[in-house]
């Protein structure tokens, strides 16, 4: 699952003189080269984070060089999601509904810090993070983050799919929310990770 | 309703060239025209007048708030014409009543007009709706109910607009709500996912009543079996 260094592998072997035409190299490999170099994106956009998103979709920053050309408007037709912006309460079955629709293999970046901890929106609203509602793969920080921060988390990702194992099924099955509670962490851990601090401190003003 | 009549704005004979403000004042300087009038006409049901940045804030009895907006927008002399906005403020001062606010604008004269009644204390918090002159306050109205509570009678659909109609820990913008809600995080997130996204939406809102023919077929047949929940 992480990004840490494995022993590259051989990647490819091309003896155009002896053999024209032939290529051999690890079908592991080559598949996920396929995927990471296509990454079909459906932006999830919210908020100003989304104009960020824009601009780095757009031609000075030109997502088209990694693959990432072609939006992917309808969730069927998508590889990842990106959440570009806060996340309401309301809006939380949604997003839900929108990653269960994704088919496999599928990944997710929570674009700034609104998505990734719920930001300075501290409030009766807005979810104190994304993780608690749909696994993520890379968080990007910033408020909002520059194009250059979402291409980073991009190539991170990318990387994150050059290792994928087909051997390995873990990564790609899907996780079930606990049916009573729709929820995919236990409710303990959700109070844990989103308890007030900094600023969200002294604006109790009701004294509650 | 027969035929409109095109209104341009400032179009009202004697009317001054219309100017940016200068050197508005803080308190006092000419009140709203409209303010005078409405103490002659509504007399003791107008309580107070002032005048904040050059604009009119008129305060008047809560019982008498729907003839007063009746009035502004039927009378030739006034002709409000537009609601902006109707809302409430409540103060960090408990002492202080809850106050529904109204924003009435008139293009033709150029006016704007604020009106404020105070909710009496330890009384149920209910106005009448002023959606049967505005019917643009249909919204307004809503969206004052889901975060003040306030009930506006005579509202034909009156619910929650911004939070989902299931919500259940009360009214955001009083001063007795805790800003981070009232259940726990867990709590709250769990409500949240349970709704199901598509059920606000009924069947008869999916199908437009003059498109219904044009439906397809399956989709037809599930409102004439009275399902109630779209896809």
């Amino acid at each position: 699952m992480g990004l840490i260094d494995a022993p590259t592998p051989t990647v490819v072997s091309v003896d155009p003189v002896n053999s024209e035409g032939w290529i051999t190299t690890r079908l592991d490999f080559l598949v996920n080269w396929g995927r990471a170099n296509s990454l079909w994106p459906m932006p999830f956009g919210t908020a100003c984070c989304a104009i960020e998103f824009m601009a780095t979709a757009a031609s000075k920053f030109d997502l088209a060089r990694f693959g990432m050309e072609r939006m992917g408007y309808s969730p069927r037709q998508a590889d990842v999601l990106i959440c570009a912006g806060r996340v309401p309460f309301k809006l939380a079955p949604v997003l839900r509904r929108i990653w269960q629709q994704m088919p496999q293999p599928k990944w997710a970046i929570s674009m700034g810090a609104c998505a990734s901890t719920g930001g300075m929106f501290d409030n009766y609203a807005v979810v104190q993070g994304i993780d608690t509602i749909i696994p993520i793969d890379v968080y990007v920080p910033g408020c909002p983050p520059r194009p250059e921060a979402l291409i980073h988390a991009i190539m991170m990702l990318q990387k994150k799919v050059m290792k994928d194992r087909m051997s390995d099924s873990a990564a790609r099955v899907e996780m079930d929310p606990d049916p009573a509670s729709q929820l995919y962490i236990p409710p303990s851990r959700i109070d844990q990770l989103s308890e007030q601090f900094g600023n969200s401190i002294p604006q109790m003003r009701s004294g509650q | 309703m027969s035929g409109f009549t095109v209104i341009q704005s400032g179009t009202a004979p004697g009317l001054p060239t219309p100017a940016s403000p200068k050197n508005v004042p803080h308190r006092g300087g000419a009140a709203n025209p409209s303010a005078e009038a409405l103490k002659a006409q509504f007399g003791d049901a107008i309580r107070r007048v002032e005048v904040v940045w050059g604009e009119t804030n008129v305060t008047i009895d809560l019982a008498r708030a729907l003839d007063i907006v009746r009035w502004l927008h039927d009378d030739p002399s006034q002709h409000y014409e537009y609601l902006s906005d109707v809302t409430a403020v409540e103060f960090r001062d408990r002492g202080m009543p809850i106050e529904v606010i109204w924003h009435l604008r008139s293009i033709k004269y150029r006016r704007f007009l604020r009106l404020k009644a105070p909710l009496a204390k330890g009384q149920p918090l209910k106005v009448s709706s002023v959606w049967s002159v505005y019917k643009g306050a249909d919204w307004l109205e809503r969206e004052c109910y889901d975060m003040f509570g306030i009930v506006f009678e005579g509202h034909p659909d009156l619910r929650r607009i911004l939070l989902w109609e299931q919500y259940a820990e009360g009214f955001p913008l009083r001063k007795d709500f805790p800003l981070r809600g009232r259940f726990s995080r867990a709590e709250q997130l769990r409500q949240a996912l349970s709704a199901n996204p598509e059920a606000r939406y009924s069947m008869e809102e999916l199908s437009i009543a003059d498109a219904f023919q044009e439906l397809p077929l399956d989709m037809r047949a599930r409102i004439r079996g009275g399902e109630s929940t779209g896809e």
